[in-house]
């Protein structure tokens, strides 16, 4: 085989996160459900957690273990309060999209 | 050999995925390659061996806060089709991928450029180091509550506050117009317009004194 040489050497893992970190920013740019954007940001941020563990491999460090845990923290938390947004705002106004919630603008 | 493969197979599970999630009409069939993309992410991480990580991926985001997505979309029923013909704003959408496309473009290169013969260097600390002997989860548990143990609290109030701002932010009129009334009413303050006054602005009043 061709691949039986090869080691897994971190760029596969960093073109994987780049990768996936550009089809959730397209997704977020694309889609007007704002359900549907946070589930494309957390496409994003667990792009960016293959990177962390992908530096931490090869660095023979913990630390990037320990980043995608506080990430994984943090995207547990912008996930509760931003579906608690979704549901107040639905319940003023159904079947909001991101673009109708728009009073603040100038 | 067998790494590679498995690297293989978990990326193209996780591409599959992740585009799905980006062109499905219906918020369920998202949220459900949302889970296919996460399961793929937890078979990288075992390639990468950090087992502890795998495991917490698939507990915590397919089986918590995916399933939240789904609650709240079952909660608002807005598990319809969308139709994604409708673009109010003009060429949204071909901007969109362009901006996506340069985006992942200058990624690659500066991962290809970046990564060219650059090597890096560990902390050096035995504690740290992923060939130490220990298991992941027992390094990750002495480095969490030993030099991160400061983040680590931070990160419960984090919780906490997240906890917090969701009940605010979902407490139902009903029972926030109880709350108003347990304080003592105020008659200086300036009273709201007799009943019927200007009916069309009453359902805005009562929502503001609300908040």
């Amino acid at each position: 085989m061709i691949l039986a040489g090869l080691a897994l050497t971190p760029p596969y893992y960093l073109v994987l996160s780049a990768l996936m970190f550009a089809v959730g920013a397209t997704g977020l740019l694309i889609r007007r459900n704002p359900l549907v954007m946070f589930m494309c940001v957390e496409l994003m941020l667990n792009g960016v957690n293959i990177s962390f563990v992908a530096f931490g491999a090869d660095l023979n460090d913990v630390g990037g273990q320990i980043s995608v845990f506080f990430v994984l923290v943090v995207a547990a938390v912008e996930v509760v309060v931003g579906l608690a947004l979704v549901v107040a705002i639905n319940r003023r106004r159904a079947d909001a999209t991101a673009d109708d919630v728009s009073l603040l603008r100038g | 050999m067998a790494e590679f493969i498995t690297f293989f197979c978990g990326a193209a599970i996780i591409l599959a995925g992740a585009i799905g999630v980006v062109v499905a009409r219906n918020a369920v069939h998202s949220a459900l390659f949302l889970i296919q993309t996460l399961l793929g992410v937890a078979v990288i991480f075992v390639v990468q061996e950090a087992h502890f990580l795998a495991a917490v991926q698939i507990v915590v985001y397919a089986g918590a806060i995916v399933i939240l997505f789904l609650f709240v979309i079952m909660l608002l029923g807005v598990d319809k089709a969308e139709d994604l013909g409708v673009e109010p704003i003009a060429g949204q959408k071909p901007l969109a991928v362009v901006l996506g496309a340069s985006l992942l473009a200058t990624a690659i290169t500066f991962v290809l450029v970046a990564t060219d013969g650059a090597t890096g260097v560990g902390s050096g600390d035995p504690e740290r180091q992923l060939d130490s002997g220990i298991t992941d989860i027992e390094r990750i548990g002495r480095v969490l509550f030993t030099e991160y143990a400061v983040a680590f609290q931070l990160t419960a109030a984090l919780l906490t506050i997240g906890v917090i701002g969701a009940v605010v932010l979902t407490r139902s009129l009903s029972s926030a117009d109880q709350l108003d009334d347990l304080e003592p009413a105020s008659m200086d303050l300036p009273s709201l317009a007799p009943e019927g006054a200007n009916d069309e602005h009453h359902v805005d009043t009562v929502e503001e004194d609300a908040s």
